[in-house]
């Protein structure tokens, strides 16, 4: 969709439809953005627009986990405090900053970049799991696999996919616990994380 | 009195897209409205109370308020969810492929009760019977029935000569299988169809439930016989490969 005729100026039309290719964002909410950047001083739009460019040259993705990272290989899996034994498998970039928050998983990771997801096209050769693949049979160190996809129906299907083909390998393969949220309600719980999470009790 | 603004119904979720922050548009099968698209707010949160209800290919009763564009979801609980289907692959993607398959041929708000019954109906066979592939067969044929597709196995679907025993051949454009004479000035592509295909695919047309089919036991290569068959008339209908009939053939062949 273009913008076009809303002011007549090139450049204006321009910057309207490029905020409109992003996710989320309608043609109203593009021009009013590119309105916005008109009005703003030159040198915080011109950090924005260097902060783009930046993102865009300096961030690669991290040859052994396939993390978003400056440096190749990433922090993560340089780190020599971190334990080798453990690789934890997500579907996105988003999801290591999620656990990393947690400091509780001191392992590595891989990141799929995305989920099997057949309805839209999108099947397991789309996502980075043969190098998942590839990198657990040149690295004998790693005593387990983390699937920490999302639990859900597409998530579980991927999971059981990665897990299909690196159970050969005879490596211990285990998959987050499924239960009830911190703050959460029983009564609102569907059967199956109920059930779950009664099949999961912890002694007390 | 203005009609009123919220309405309760029963669903089977075939569809699923994220939308902003942490919100989806799902795309549900209703028994008495079709096929409704709404919207489902914060379900992409852990703590949200609809989410395990609405995950998809649950059956869930909902109850929906209409909206300007789409209707939005208030409040969901599951009816089943088909454990045995999400614990095993080949399953999965068998039941994503029959929810592809209802979202392809059905249009919104445009009810059919009879589709809704078989999709639920199919989802609880698929979750405990062997006999998967038959299943599929099974649903295809009753799907193509309810939604005005019904393949003609008994008379040429050109003459209505009814078919001499024997081999015939199955013409997707025409919709059935044609009797020697029509053939041969047929311009539709032809499929060969043994006399034994077609008693298959005439029985599991003719059976109201899957219960006596499901006894049947049917060469492999015969049903990869009628699989093909089915799939070439289904792509001439919707004009497409469909993308989970990829997925499913990937799990099924890579049997460990």
């Amino acid at each position: 969709m273009t913008n076009e005729g809303s002011s007549g100026a090139a450049p204006v039309s321009r910057l309207a439809d490029e905020f409109n290719k992003l996710p989320g964002i309608g043609p109203k909410t593009a021009q009013r953005l590119t309105y916005f950047l008109i009005r703003m001083p030159e040198e915080d739009a011109r950090s924005l627009a260097e902060a783009i460019i930046a993102v865009k040259e300096r961030i690669i993705l991290c040859t052994t986990c396939y993390n978003i990272t400056e440096i190749n290989p990433c922090d993560i899996c340089t780190n020599v405090n971190r334990d080798q034994t453990r690789i934890c498998v997500v579907e996105e970039a988003l999801d290591v900053q999620a656990l990393e928050r947690t400091r509780s998983f001191k392992g590595l990771y891989h990141v799929l970049h995305g989920v099997i997801s057949p309805m839209n096209g999108v099947g397991p050769d789309d996502l980075r799991i043969h190098p998942l693949l590839e990198r657990l049979k040149g690295d004998s160190q790693v005593e387990e696999i983390i699937l920490a996809t999302n639990p859900n129906l597409e998530g579980e299907a991927t999971s059981m996919y990665v897990h299909k083909l690196i159970s050969p390998l005879g490596i211990r393969i285990t998959r987050p616990a499924r239960g009830l949220p911190v703050g959460g309600d029983l009564e609102y719980a569907d059967e199956l994380t109920l059930s779950r999470a009664i099949e999961g009790r912890q002694d007390f | 009195m203005s009609r009123p603004r919220t309405y309760k119904t029963e669903c089977i979720v075939l569809k699923q897209l994220s939308l902003s922050e942490a919100d989806r548009i799902l795309t549900l099968y209703t028994p008495d409205m079709g096929k409704v698209r709404a919207v489902a707010r914060g379900v992409r949160r852990p703590k949200s109370k609809l989410s395990g209800h609405l995950e998809l290919l649950n059956q869930a009763s909902v109850s929906l308020s209409y909206g300007r564009n789409l209707d939005t979801i208030n409040e969901a609980q599951s009816i089943r969810s088909f454990r045995g289907i999400r614990e095993d692959l080949q399953r999965i993607s068998k039941a994503i492929y029959m929810a592809e398959l209802v979202d392809g041929f059905s249009i919104e708000n445009s009810d059919n009760y009879q589709l809704y019954l078989l999709l639920v109906d199919s989802l609880g066979w698929l979750e405990r019977t062997d006999n998967t592939k038959l299943l599929l067969r099974y649903f295809e044929l009753h799907l193509l029935e309810h939604s005005g597709y019904r393949p003609e196995l008994v008379n040429c679907v050109e003459c209505r000569a009814w078919l001499e025993p024997g081999d015939h051949f199955f013409a997707g454009g025409s919709g059935g299988v044609l009797c020697p004479e029509c053939r041969v000035d047929s311009e539709d592509s032809l499929i060969p169809i043994s006399l034994n295909s077609m008693k298959v695919l005439r029985f599991l047309q003719r059976e109201k439930g899957f219960a006596n089919i499901d006894v049947l036991s049917v060469p492999p290569d015969q049903l990869a016989v009628l699989e093909r068959l089915i799939r070439v008339y289904i792509r001439y209908l919707v004009e497409r490969d469909l993308k989970s009939a990829e997925f499913m053939n990937l799990i099924s062949n890579a049997r460990s």
